[in-house]
């Protein structure tokens, strides 16, 4: 395996940071070696946020940040108006967005982009909008970098401490990855 | 034990490996993560230890005075303008001979504010007498905190140590480490003991004047302990080597891909790792390039630097400060440790620039053909 780099657009407050430190420990329980880190600007809810994942099978040495993603998750779409999320893609890369419209709709079409209604599932599954963690089913489910079971352990550790948080946010996600299995 | 976590959160664990004691804490970013972990681990009774909400960083550090004189292991951790407003008691720490331990989370100074990283805090303190070791992983964070005690403490020493970590570009990274188990850190470190303390039934003066008859003689002790330090380092790394199975070049100096290199570059922190990831791309298309990891700043390792850097060509420096009205800190010291070899001296990464593989291409090629094209990478 060749270094494999993952780049999640969010807005903050939105979990963004989480996903890719959820995905990171997942990828560790694959056996994988990884890093996760965040793109900090100024830290305000609602501003836009970017944070990365970068995965190998060996030791990790670059610190410089994600410019040439092979994979990009777009949380929230609103935030495409401001920001080109397909910056540096990787040629072939996919994006992966959580939208009810189709890749021609969002103008990224011409990328190899699927889109998934993560925030109704979010809705139906854990009864809030909250899709960071769900992302991530559909990031396993189309890129097979990261395996569901792994995903599910670095869930329990991460919420602990939080209650039913843990087991609505692994039904999400499985929900989303069978969800991506019957489109892919 | 092998874990993914933050780079904070190592550092936490290594104090907490150390059976720190006392942590005066005053916290600010980007090194805030190292105190609310540490408040955990008290908090959940893993942690037998003193958190002191101090009201300022001037007063963590003097807290350390006090609590290292009751015979008490003591660790604080800082960045940026928060350090500097311990800069008064610093050089009293170290002159009282005082084994703290610090870790930085090295941020740029204001003004104008900035958060994020480069090293303008600790390199300004290179003058007061601590220790300082640069690290590159979170791997190393845990490593170097515990080595920190065990040198800071050696009779051969007994002065102060900071460990210094990139903010951000390294505190806020989630990566691969492995912790090491308390029972090999116990026999690696054993518990703190103070000669001389503060004893209610027997008291004294600690921290006193030092007349012109004497101070002469007590900075000339500070500067032999301080060269002491090397073997001190050295042996640090080498015990560990032998107890963790991991070790950091000599200790001094990490060298990467430097047998038969022509060209290298010298830096600290996690330049070095973007360096070993283009050193390494180089490699693969046929050049003899390297990296020397300058993992301990003070002492100052002359005799490793020279050894790593004899049959070079050429060499490039990459500091991540620059001393205002002369030039960068690193970059002045190599030039005058190595006067036979071509040294370039860049200004890299000043208050959160990335430094690029790009930026590492580029100054591989100055290198190569000679001429450096530019100073400041930006």
């Amino acid at each position: 395996m060749v270094l494999k780099e993952v780049r999640f657009h969010g807005r903050g407050g939105q979990g963004a940071v989480t996903s890719s430190q959820v995905l990171a420990v997942a990828a560790f329980h694959d056996g994988k070696f990884t890093q996760a880190f965040p793109n900090f600007g100024v830290e305000r809810t609602g501003a836009p946020i970017e944070s990365y994942t970068r995965i190998d099978d060996g030791p990790i040495d670059v610190r410089q940040h994600v410019y040439n993603p092979d994979y990009v998750i777009i949380l929230d779409p609103s935030l495409m108006a401001d920001l080109d999320m397909t910056k540096g893609l990787e040629k072939g890369g996919l994006v992966i967005v959580n939208s009810n419209k189709t890749p021609k709709e969002l103008g990224l079409g011409k990328f190899n982009t699927k889109c998934i209604d993560i925030t109704k599932v979010a809705l139906d599954v854990i009864g809030k909008p909250f899709v960071n963690i769900a992302a991530l089913g559909a990031f396993a489910s189309l890129s097979g970098e990261v395996s569901l079971k792994a995903l599910d352990k670095a869930i329990d550790e991460r919420f602990a401490a939080k209650g039913k948080i843990a087991a609505l946010n692994k039904e999400a996600c499985k929900v989303v990855f069978n969800k991506c299995e019957e489109v892919k | 034990m092998k874990l993914v976590i933050e780079a904070s959160e190592a550092v936490a664990l290594g104090a907490k490996l150390s059976r720190v004691k006392v942590c005066p804490m005053y916290p600010i970013t980007p090194s805030t993560h190292i105190p609310e972990r540490i408040s955990d681990y008290i908090f959940d009774g893993e942690m037998d230890a003193e958190m002191i909400h101090v009201e300022s960083e001037h007063s963590a550090a003097s807290a350390m005075i006090g609590s290292i004189l009751t015979g008490s292991r003591s660790f604080t951790a800082t960045s940026s303008n928060g350090f500097e407003l311990m800069y008064e008691i610093l050089p009293i720490l170290s002159g009282m001979r005082l084994p703290a331990v610090m870790a930085i989370a090295n941020r740029a100074v204001a003004a104008p504010i900035n958060i994020w990283n480069d090293h303008s805090d600790s390199m300004s303190a290179r003058d007061q007498g601590w220790i300082q070791l640069y690290v590159e992983s979170s791997q190393e964070c845990v490593d170097t905190i515990i080595q920190c005690y065990k040198i800071a403490e050696d009779k051969k020493v007994l002065l102060p140590a900071m460990m210094c970590l990139d903010g951000f570009t390294l505190t806020h990274v989630f990566e691969n480490v492995d912790l090491p188990a308390q029972k090999k850190v116990d026999s690696f470190l054993p518990s703190f003991k103070i000669e001389d303390k503060l004893d209610v039934k027997n008291p004294k003066t600690f921290g006193p004047i030092g007349f012109p008859d004497s101070f002469m003689e007590l900075k000339k002790q500070q500067q032999d302990s301080m060269l002491n330090a090397l073997e001190v380092i050295e042996k640090a790394n080498k015990d560990y080597a032998k107890e963790f199975g991991r070790s950091y070049g000599d200790g001094l100096v990490e060298l990467f891909e430097m047998a038969d290199a022509e060209y290298a570059i010298l830096a600290l922190g996690t330049i070095c790792g973007t360096a070993k990831a283009k050193a390494r791309d180089l490699r693969s298309r046929g050049k003899k390039v390297g990296v020397i990891k300058l993992r301990c700043f003070r002492p100052f390792p002359v005799e490793s630097l020279r050894k790593a850097a004899k049959s070079l060509k050429g060499l490039a420096v990459l500091d991540r400060h620059i001393s205002l009205g002369a030039e960068g800190p690193v970059f002045t010291e190599i030039n005058s440790t190595l006067p036979k070899i071509k040294v370039f001296g860049y200004i890299a990464g000043l208050g959160g620039r990335d430094v690029t593989l790009d930026h590492i291409e580029g100054v591989f090629k100055d290198l190569e053909k000679g001429k450096q094209s530019r100073e400041w990478l930006l």
